[in-house]
């Protein structure tokens, strides 16, 4: 006679396996960027040709005034290469969240969210992954803007690195936020329209905001008030050894409210996903 | 053993957390009527000395006691105490003194005359005149050859490098120069005088033997007008590989491999920078920014601008402690 001992899963997850399912979708996202070379390509070529081009036909144009976190006059395109970095990340936010609006209408994620482990560590484990590849496109830009004179100081190479990550993160939820809320990939042309453009174009990355402030106090508001420029601002210290504690600060807060959001809108039992059936919602 | 390791590693660590020698940069502020005192230490100006009517030339005596500043519009050379940052004395130039340079040991300097087309010769210790040259019209450069032989001023209306033998006084050749040459100065092996352009828009390599143009150094930055490139200072490291030149209202220094006369980087700096003097371990070059009333600091072994520190009004002169 045999007996058969039947153990009770223990509540719960183990660190383990919170790790493995960690691993298995950064793993998933990087393998991912890395097969689409031209994803890789577009995403460098795009903030090289504001460097050399745009930053090149305007050097003369704008005259820069010694602001923190520098010290001594830069050139133009020295002070655009922050706002170029923070550029690659909106973007690579808003591809990821392309890429969930993808997966949706796939079903892959519906693959994902089945997962035993919570929704949220899900989103962020996916949000991560996003992060991560926004960091090897910001540093492949780095390197490059370093053969065209753009060079920090070394210790900035690494200070960057938190609020890199912190503003990936923050850009990437804000991604994941809209992506909740856009049925159909072909939406996303809106998204180019309505969110990428002006957080780009109304914020620090391309003029200082005592220069926007010069031509319209009330845009220098909006560009105050938009967490892109924190996001600017926060690299650019940090690419220099400094930290802008407000644009800390902005940009932590933004990063839990949209992630909070992004978890609430992906939650079938309440949020946006529940309009259709996972993976058919055309 | 392991004390063996550590002691050394101490020293090292101690000598590597050490603050560099703090030195003491002097600007003269031309319209501000002041000399700026910057500590070289912490980066600030740590006092304004109120001096005569516009203040241009300024430069150490040999034993750092004083700082000989030219107040152009009192006809002056004014003597500021180092300790009591006071004015303790005067020199006795012609009209409108611009730029002076003194020999090695310090005894005798040599004042350009700006509106009198002459050089005054001073024996400082005894604050007395000893004589005037002659020479051509709007005096303003001045330097010394290294063995104290020849005496170079350069005339920015008559375009010319005029060589005054000190000895004899007198000039012994004039080398003529692109328009309204500002600056010379030698190599420190003498074997090469350089004198800038400011219209030109080039500095001239001079052979002193021959006394003849064996070169020209050109400047070109993308985007920027050949007219606004106006060559002024010079400063050339004590082993004659590399030399700054300020390029007046381009805002940069032009960066020189000193051998081969090329234009190797150009350093952007504050408006219409004017005139420059190294720490004296040369690990630093200042530069006076006249438009933008500060003073750029470049790291000169990275060769990269650090800092920039706000002086008075229109800075244009610098001296740093010689020792």
């Amino acid at each position: 006679m045999t007996s058969t001992t039947i153990t009770e899963r223990p509540k719960g997850f183990s660190f383990s396996e919170y790790m493995t399912c960690l691993t298995g979708i950064v793993w998933r996202e990087g393998l991912r960027f890395l097969h689409q070379r031209e994803r890789f390509i577009s995403a460098l070529v795009r903030p090289l040709v504001w460097l050399f081009i745009f930053a090149a036909g305007f050097r003369q144009v704008l005259g820069i005034s010694i602001i923190p976190p520098y010290e001594t006059y830069i050139l133009y395109e020295v002070y655009i290469a922050p706002g170029l970095m923070a550029m690659i990340q909106l973007f690579n936010g808003m591809q990821s969240s392309l890429s969930m609006v993808y997966d949706r209408e796939m079903g892959n994620m519906r693959t994902l969210l089945v997962s035993p482990l919570p929704r949220g560590y899900l989103l962020f484990c996916k949000l991560l992954a996003g992060t991560a590849v926004s960091l090897l496109q910001v540093y492949a830009f780095l390197l490059i803007a370093w053969f065209w004179d753009i060079a920090p100081p070394t210790i900035g190479y690494l200070t960057v690195l938190p609020a890199l990550i912190l503003s990936g993160l923050m850009l990437g939820a804000l991604g994941m936020l809209i992506s909740s809320g856009i049925k159909q990939l072909e939406n996303f042309a809106g998204v180019m329209n309505f969110v990428i453009f002006p957080m780009f174009f109304a914020s620090s990355a391309l003029y200082p905001l005592w220069r926007v402030q010069e031509g319209s106090p009330y845009l220098y508001y909006v560009c105050q008030a938009n967490p892109f420029t924190h996001a600017v601002e926060l690299i650019r210290f940090a690419l220099y050894g400094k930290i802008n504690w407000v644009s800390l600060a902005v940009v932590a807060g933004c990063t839990a409210v949209f992630m909070i959001g992004a978890i609430l809108a992906y939650d079938p039992s309440r949020g946006l996903a529940r309009r259709g059936p996972a993976g058919g919602e055309t | 053993m392991w004390r063996h390791c550590l002691l050394p590693g101490l020293a090292v660590w101690l000598a590597a957390a050490a603050p560099a020698h703090a030195y003491i940069a002097y600007v003269s502020n031309e319209k501000g009527n002041t000399v700026s005192v910057i500590d070289t230490d912490s980066w600030t100006v740590t006092n304004t000395i109120k001096v005569g009517q516009r203040p241009r030339g300024i430069e150490f005596t040999r034993d750092g006691k004083f700082v000989m500043v030219a107040v152009g519009d009192d006809d002056t050379i004014q003597m500021i105490d180092t300790k009591t940052h006071e004015i303790a004395d005067t020199l006795p130039s012609g009209p409108d003194p611009e730029l002076f340079t003194q020999d090695t040991t310090g005894k005798i300097l040599y004042v350009a005359n700006e509106n009198d087309n002459t050089v005054t010769i001073i024996d400082i210790a005894k604050r007395a005149r000893l004589g005037d040259i002659q020479v051509g019209v709007e005096p303003e450069g001045m330097t010394m050859s290294p063995d104290d032989k020849i005496l170079i001023n350069t005339s920015e209306t008559t375009n010319m490098a005029h060589f005054i033998d000190t000895t004899k006084r007198e000039i012994v050749a004039n080398v003529l120069v692109d328009s309204r040459p500002r600056f010379a100065q030698f190599k420190p092996d003498g074997s090469e005088l350089w004198v800038s352009s400011e219209i030109g828009g080039t500095v001239s390599i001079i052979d002193p033997v021959k006394h003849a143009v064996t070169g020209k150094i050109e400047f070109s930055i993308p985007g920027l007008r050949r007219e606004a490139i106006q060559p002024v200072g010079i400063g050339i490291t004590k082993d004659g590989k590399t030399a700054f030149i300020a390029l007046g209202p381009a805002n940069r220094i032009a960066v020189v491999d000193a051998a081969t006369h090329t234009v190797t980087k150009y350093l952007l700096v504050g408006q219409r920078v004017w005139h420059m003097a190294f720490t004296p371990d040369e690990k630093y070059l200042l530069t006076t920014n006249g438009v933008s009333n500060d003073v750029s600091v470049i790291d000169v072994a990275s060769q990269k601008v650090i800092k920039t520190i706000q002086v008075g009004e229109l800075p244009w002169g610098i001296t740093i402690t010689p020792q």
